[in-house]
């Protein structure tokens, strides 16, 4: 009984995300056109959320979500505003359905990832301005304290409105550069739900929707940006294979050892589908569209053995090129072991020791190239170092299981 | 909206600007020149300041004023300059900032 409550309590909860994520970012986008105050607008529509997260479980989600968010959130605008004449004018002219006009969501995508914000303001707002996130939810998702995210976003609002940063879509020049830092925002959104999803942390999931859902909202409003596109399916290719990541202990399963049969090949297909098309029809390459190309080589091999790396290793070459990386290069390198051997792998290695030092990641990838070539007393030196610097407990398991079998 | 678009000197840049030619030095200046030229319809006013080492600073956290020579703090990077502008928004003051010819800096405050 309680394990089906529990079910019911989590499809619910998706399905409240859902549709709170499809209207709460476009009831936001038109008030701050109608009021032209950011912070207030979105104040109302936090509001509004809030109050739908309390009633719609209890009273089942109404037939127009919209109308009843705009509702909720015109009422408490009438309410509190009293003193702001101006506001309480512009919003008795609010009726639904609103206009249709062209989708506002992307300013309000450019305005909360401002670069003159700091990286994690941006991510705060953009998850509870643009997919309606409440704080509780943004603390819970990134296990910190509610007040420091509501400071977060306090502070972030009040800079939008004193600094004056600007609720527009950024002109022909200044495009790339800005889509490149709301791509940023969307793809550290999904490796922060992936990476620190497990087993039993099964809400971090819900950032992993909403990373989803924001790329496919910014292929859909930027249809000429080949790299939103390849971000999308960067997302769809590793959550196609999620199913197989951790086995039923909830230990982190490696690539190598991973059930491919687990994997969802029709999702698979569609996100190398739209890949594609994307490169066919922009033929402009990008790191998205690169990256989501080498997890597309894994993804479609049959298994570990049958792995096209000589062809990963080409992307990584292309990818450093476009954007260099020790990261990136560390990556490479352990393609270079399966392409071309371990020796090759580990000089590639040893010139990141620096860069790289406090990266767990650099450790244990050094460990096993050693074990690979029988020097088993440097790989445990090198395993304990990253068991010592990675905090990711699916990651921590991993590592003292390799240290125990040696 | 008003900004004040502050310039900012590092040690590195100072030593740069010392170890130039005269025609290298000329073309500096004469870059900065055109930058003012070109924005001046948004440049309400502007000034350069003087190197820190004639700067002198007054206290008065304490009982009587204390008077010192040398700059508030001592660092590394030195406002050597402002430029007050007016345009439309954060995103104009920074198309201004990103086309500065000199200094390595530019910090950019809202003012009133």
């Amino acid at each position: 009984m309680d394990e089906g409550r529990g079910v019911d309590e989590a499809a619910t909860r998706e399905v409240l995300a859902r549709v709170v994520r499809e209207h709460a970012g476009r009831l936001a986008a038109s008030l701050v056109s109608l009021l032209g105050d950011f912070s207030a607008a979105e104040d109302l529509v936090q509001d509004a959320v809030e109050t739908a997260l309390k009633r719609w479980p209890v009273e089942g989600i109404p037939d127009r979500p919209d109308a009843w968010l705009l509702v909720v959130a015109r009422r408490r605008g009438l309410d509190v505003l009293r003193r702001e004449s101006t506001y309480r004018a512009k919003l008795t002219q609010l009726t639904w359905p609103v206009p249709a006009e062209p989708d506002d969501r992307l300013r309000l995508v450019f305005t909360c990832c401002h670069p003159a914000l700091s990286r994690p303001a941006q991510i705060a707002l953009t998850l509870r301005v643009v997919c309606g996130l409440s704080t509780a939810q943004i603390a819970a998702a990134f296990l910190v304290p509610e007040t420091t995210v509501a400071q977060r976003i306090t502070r972030a609002k009040k800079k939008i409105a004193e600094a004056g940063i600007p609720y527009r879509i950024p002109a022909g020049g200044e495009l790339p550069e800005r889509l490149g830092e709301v791509l940023a925002v969307v793809y550290l959104l999904f490796n922060e739900g992936y990476l620190s999803s497990t087993a039993e942390r099964a809400q971090a999931r819900d950032l992993v929707d909403d990373a989803e859902w924001l790329a496919a909202l910014l292929v859909g409003l930027l249809p000429g940006e080949p790299e939103a596109a390849g971000l999308l399916a960067l997302i769809r290719l590793h959550r196609a294979r999620g199913a197989a990541r951790f086995d039923d202990a909830g230990r982190l399963v490696l690539l190598a050892d991973q059930d491919r049969t687990r994997w969802d090949r029709a999702a698979i297909g569609e996100a190398i589908a739209l890949l594609t098309r994307t490169a066919r029809t922009h033929r402009r390459p990008g790191p998205y569209q690169l990256q989501a190309a080498i997890v597309a080589c894994h993804a479609e091999a049959e298994s570990f053995a049958a792995t096209d790396w000589r062809q990963i290793v080409v992307l990584y070459d292309l990818l450093l090129g476009l954007a260099p990386s020790p990261v990136t290069r560390l990556h490479r390198a352990v393609a270079l072991r399966y392409a071309v051997g371990p020796e090759a792998a580990l000089a590639e290695l040893e010139e990141l020791g620096g860069a790289l030092e406090r990266y767990p990641l650099f450790h244990a990838t050094r460990a096993e190239l050693l074990r690979d070539l029988g020097r088993g007393a440097e790989a445990r030196t090198s395993d304990a170092r990253a068991l010592e610097l990675t905090a990711n407990p699916a990651q921590q398991a991993l590592l003292e299981e390799r240290l125990r079998w040696d | 909206m008003k900004y004040v678009l502050m310039f900012v000197e590092t040690e590195q840049f100072a030593r740069d600007l010392e170890a130039m030619g005269e025609a290298e030095r000329e073309a500096a200046y004469a870059a900065v020149g055109r930058w003012f030229a070109e924005h001046a319809d948004k440049i309400t006013h502007h000034t350069h300041l003087y190197p820190v080492h004639t700067a002198t600073t007054v206290r008065l956290d304490g009982g009587e004023p204390v008077v010192t020579d040398g700059p508030f703090v001592e660092g590394k990077e030195v406002v050597s300059g402002f430029a007050e502008v007016e345009v439309a928004d954060l995103d104009e003051a920074l198309v201004l900032a990103r086309s500065w010819p000199a200094c390595p800096i530019v910090e950019i405050r809202p003012a009133s």
